[in-house]
Formats: structure tokens, C-alpha cells, sequence
């Protein structure tokens, strides 16, 4: 299991790499500096600018002085919040995001397990199919239209949860944001459930409790739940990829002051330190999130292991 | 070009997706005329009328804007672009996965096994924001959408043409090209390409509401499509910030886009379960 657990460690570290040094080369491609304001600057002036920041360098020697001080924790200074590093800002930012992305898969995998088992159990009823076509709703309407609908609905029109984030306090305003952006993971889970839910409970070993006398209640908890929770523990690393793409789109409508938001900004502002950091932050999460996926489906099944 | 009867003959008895596709093609038909017999213009703004509800009168099916701007026409046109950027990137994403599939599948070894290694790496990548990276890095224009959306969604094809591919390698015909000479390449394209057809046109289908869903989410970040041009994503963006006075610029945009994605989704999953279900025979 260690060894194992090693040799995935090892194998996601060119994956990294050229995430990172994909990155770097298509922020420096990029026409157009970060000192291109409405504002001309004069040319002594940016030109110690871009001395200051490094940029005077050949390409190769920027790349070369970025690791090594990306290695060290240190992402630079963002281009347009001069006081601040990058890694200050994302460390400023993250944690909303976690709480936010954390809820929010707890949310979908509890709800879409409970709907996808509960439509299995009852196959081709009225309930299997209602829970199917609106799982098939919720895979195919995108956030950004789930989660201003919602505001105005349930906030605008009814009044009944805060729209925003500023002047709300306390853990009202996370309901709306969870809510959007886990929904579409629920639809996913809650098919994957079904599908294998339904696979598991006509296998033999099931057959065989049943046949010694257990109630359905215990075969699930006792027997299915598990074999069946594989497809959707390897659903986890896309789900996480989606939750994070997710969160970008909930934090602008709603205004969270997240990484999300963060990044969005920072795109539109072509803040290009900023940007790369929050790349290199997104996939080196992404990344070691897949890793953690992975040994927990080693953990569970053996077979994977030993191949 | 039998494989394709047998789908359109297996997909005419579900009911869901014939309902899905004539809802499609009912939007699409409208998109194209509705704009043309307006007496309105997606650009013309018009200060007498701004944010009016939408009503019969006047041509004013779907309300005006916060400009005057007539919001049927623009809608109209948001489904166009919208339905035009996917299927370009759809089309993007079909002629890499499809080349990049066919060629590990044929070669295998080695080769595929590395190319398929690749595939898994880019897999676990959070593709989107490199798009927007491209997108920041890039002048935004519509090409490079195509291009940036295309590049994402070929991971897919690429891993079900390798499969197909696996079989088709073992066949007769396959045997019988190599034998009598001919190139590598010849047999990939010539021969294995034109038996992939079935399985590429269903995971095409299934392709379009990611590209859709690509597109609209850069869009409404303001990343996309941009002004006076639209999309339905950077309709629903406008709609977010006048949804208070003005819900109708939020719900009909968001609407549309749910319709469409909702039905290419319900054709797709229909064509593959009918795909499924011929290769299981």
C-alpha cells in the first residue's frame, strides 16, 4: 500500500510539471504586457518596471528563476495589488472557497447517494422515474442559470434567504451558494448511485442474504452500500474539478469574496502573476485531490492494488 | 453508412428523443427566420422603450433590454452563435479525438500506451482554467473559442475511437489492407476512420451541450462572446444584473439554454444507449 501510495506520488509529478510549465509559456506568449494601462507610461519608467518584475530576461531564464521560487512557496507579487504577493492573496482567499466547495460536495454526495439507491430500490416506478429525468435537469442546466434563478426566487421574490454575501452574516448566506453549486453534483451522483446500485443488488452475493433471510435495509447498509459506492468514489476527482469550475461562477453572482472571484478579476485585469498562481494552485489541488481519490479506491478494493 | 440506418430506425420508436430533436430543430428553425421577418434589429437601441415586458404587440415576444434593445432578436441570435460556436468546437474536438484515437489504437504498444498515459494526465487537469488562461492570454476572438473548447473536448472521443479502434484492428479487412501493402496511415484513415462513423456521430451528440455549456460559462464571465455580439450565456449575464426590475431578461435566456442543453443531453443519452445496445449484440 506504501509503496503503492509512492509510485502514485511520484507519477503525479510531471503532470505537475507540465502543468506549471504550460502555464508560464502561454501567460508569457500573451500579446500585451501588465504595463499596459490606459495610461503611457515613460519609457524610463517601465523600463525599470519591467526590470523590477524581471521581464527584461530571456524566456528560459524567467521560467528557470520562477520554479525555483515557486519551489520556495513564493509566487511573486501580483501586477495590480502591488502591496500584496500572490501566495497572500490566494491564502486570503481559499478558505471561503473550501468551505464553500467542502459543504457542497457533502451536500451532493449524501443527497445523490439517498436519491440515486432510493430510485434503484424502486426501478421503473413512477418515484425511479421522476428522480431520473429531474437528475437528468440538474446534469444539464449550468450553474450560472440554477443560481440566479434561485436568487430570484427564493430571495428577490420570497424573501426567504439572503441574495448576497456582504451585509449578511451567519450561515443563511452559504445556503443559496451551496445549494447551486452541489445540485448538479447531486444529478450525477444520484445516476451513478442508481446504475450500479442496480448492478450490485443483482449479483449473487446479495441473492444470498436475501435468501437467508435479511431485510433490504440491512442488505443495503450491510452489503450493497459499499460495492456500489466505487463508480461514484471514482467520480470524486471530476466532481472536485467541477465543484472548483463551479465556484467561480457561484462567488461572481453572489459575490463572495473567494478564489473563484479572485480569478475571474484577475483575468479580466490581466494580472498575469496572479493568474499563472491561481492555475498552478487550481491543478496542483486538482492533482493531489485525484491522488487522495485514488488510494482511497485502493483502500477499499484490493483488486486495484495487486494489478 | 448501415450502421447509421439502424440507429435513426432504433431512435425513431424512443419517444424522448424524437421529442428532444423536433424540439431542437423547432428552435433552430425559429432562430433563423424569427430574426428575419422582425421588424427589429439586435442592435438598434431605442430610449423610448427601455425594459419593457414582453407582450404580442409590436413584434415584442420576449421585452426589450435595458438599452431598447429588442431581446427576442438578440435571443435569437444568442442561439445561433451559441449553437454555431458548438458545433464548430464540437467538430474541433471530433478531428483531434478521432486521429489521436485512431492512431494509438492502430500502433498500439508502446505507443499507445504512452498516448493513452497522456490522455489520463490531461484528464486529471482542471481544463477550464486553462481555457480562461487562454482566453486572458489571447486576443478573444471567436476562432480561438472554437479552437479552446475543441481542445477540451476531444479527451472523450479520443478514448472511445482507441476502443473501437482495438477491435476493428483485428477484423479481416484490416488483414487483408495490410497485407496487400498498404501504408500505415492509408489503412487509419481510409479504412478504420469510416467504420468509427456510428460511434463518433452519438458521442458528437453528447460533445455539442459541453461545447454549449463551455461557451456560455465564458461568456457570462465576460470572457466569450462580447458586445453587441451575444450568446445566451452572455445574455443570462445581462439578466443577472437587471433581474430585479426586470426578471423576464434573466428567465427567457436561462430557459432557451436549459431547453437546448436539456435536449441534446436526453438525444445523446438515447443514442448511446441505442449504440450500447447493438454492440452488445
Amino acid at each position: 500500500m506504501l509503496r503503492y501510495a509512492l509510485l502514485r506520488l511520484l507519477g503525479a509529478i510531471p503532470t505537475l510539471m507540465l502543468v506549471i510549465v504550460l502555464a508560464f509559456l502561454m501567460v508569457h506568449a500573451a500579446p500585451g504586457g501588465p504595463f499596459d494601462d490606459e495610461r503611457v507610461l515613460p519609457p524610463e519608467t517601465r523600463a525599470a518596471l519591467e526590470a523590477a518584475y524581471d521581464l527584461d530576461e530571456p524566456l528560459h531564464q524567467q521560467l528557470k528563476a520562477y520554479l525555483s521560487r515557486l519551489v520556495q512557496g513564493d509566487m511573486g507579487p501580483s501586477y495590480r495589488y502591488r502591496d500584496h504577493t500572490v501566495s497572500e492573496l490566494i491564502g486570503n482567499a481559499f478558505p471561503v472557497s473550501l468551505k464553500l466547495g467542502a459543504m457542497a460536495m457533502l451536500l451532493a454526495v449524501v443527497v445523490g447517494v439517498a436519491a440515486g439507491s432510493s430510485a434503484a430500490l424502486r426501478r421503473n416506478t413512477l418515484m425511479d422515474r421522476a428522480i431520473m429525468v429531474l437528475a437528468m435537469t440538474g446534469i444539464s442546466i449550468p450553474v450560472f442559470v440554477i443560481a440566479p434563478v434561485l436568487v430570484l426566487f427564493l430571495a428577490v421574490n420570497l424573501n426567504w434567504l439572503p441574495a448576497g454575501w456582504s451585509g449578511n452574516e451567519g450561515a443563511a448566506r452559504f445556503v443559496l451558494p451551496v445549494i447551486a453549486l452541489a445540485l448538479p453534483q447531486i444529478a450525477y451522483i444520484a445516476r451513478l448511485t442508481r446504475a450500479s446500485m442496480i448492478d450490485v443488488l443483482a449479483s449473487d452475493f446479495v441473492r444470498t442474504a436475501r435468501a437467508q433471510g435479511l431485510g433490504t435495509s440491512a442488505i443495503i447498509r450491510y452489503h450493497a452500500l459499499k460495492p456500489a459506492m466505487l463508480p461514484v468514489l471514482s467520480y470524486m476527482g471530476p466532481a472536485i474539478a467541477a465543484v472548483l469550475t463551479g465556484s467561480v461562477v457561484v462567488e461572481e453572482i453572489f459575490g463572495i469574496p473567494g478564489l473563484g472571484q479572485f480569478f475571474v478579476r484577475a483575468a479580466l485585469n490581466r494580472d498575469y502573476t496572479l493568474v499563472l498562481g491561481i492555475v498552478i494552485f487550481y491543478a496542483t489541488l486538482v492533482v493531489l485531490l485525484n491522488l487522495v481519490v485514488d488510494l482511497l479506491y485502493s483502500a477499499i478494493d484490493p483488486r486495484i492494488r495487486h494489478r | 453508412m448501415k450502421s447509421l440506418m439502424n440507429i435513426w430506425r432504433r431512435m425513431r420508436k424512443s419517444r424522448a428523443s424524437l421529442l428532444s430533436g423536433s424540439i431542437l430543430i423547432g428552435i433552430l428553425v425559429v432562430a433563423i427566420v424569427g430574426p428575419m421577418i422582425s421588424p427589429h434589429d439586435y442592435l438598434q437601441t431605442n430610449f423610448d422603450e427601455l425594459l419593457q415586458r414582453p407582450a404580442t404587440s409590436g413584434f415584442r415576444f420576449f421585452g426589450t433590454d435595458g438599452l431598447g434593445r429588442d431581446l427576442f432578436v438578440r435571443s435569437m441570435l444568442g442561439v445561433q452563435v451559441t449553437m454555431l460556436v458548438a458545433i464548430v468546437a464540437s467538430v474541433v474536438s471530433l478531428v483531434i479525438g478521432v486521429a489521436y484515437g485512431a492512431v494509438a489504437g492502430y500502433v498500439g504498444g508502446r505507443v499507445d500506451a504512452v498516448m493513452m498515459r497522456f490522455v489520463d494526465t490531461l484528464y486529471a487537469l482542471p481544463f477550464i482554467f486553462f481555457v480562461i488562461l487562454l482566453m486572458v492570454a489571447f486576443e478573444r476572438n471567436f476562432l480561438l473559442i472554437f479552437v479552446a473548447i475543441g481542445a477540451i473536448n476531444w479527451l472523450d472521443m479520443a478514448r472511445i475511437v482507441r476502443g473501437q479502434t482495438l477491435s476493428l484492428r483485428e477484423r479481416e479487412f484490416v488483414a487483408a489492407a495490410r497485407l496487400s501493402g498498404v501504408s500505415t496511415a492509408r489503412i487509419i484513415f481510409r479504412h478504420i476512420a469510416p467504420n468509427l462513423v456510428g460511434v463518433v456521430i452519438v458521442y458528437v451528440t453528447l460533445t455539442i451541450p459541453q461545447a454549449i455549456l463551455v461557451e456560455s460559462f465564458l461568456s457570462f464571465l465576460g470572457l466569450g462572446i462580447q458586445e453587441p455580439q451575444t450568446s445566451l450565456g452572455a445574455l443570462v449575464d445581462a439578466g443577472v444584473n437587471q433581474m430585479e426590475g426586470a426578471s423576464w431578461m434573466l428567465l427567457i435566456p436561462a430557459a432557451l439554454l436549459a431547453v437546448i442543453l436539456l435536449c441534446f443531453n436526453f438525444l445523446g443519452d438515447a443514442m448511446r444507449d441505442v449504440f450500447d445496445a447493438k454492440d452488445a449484440q
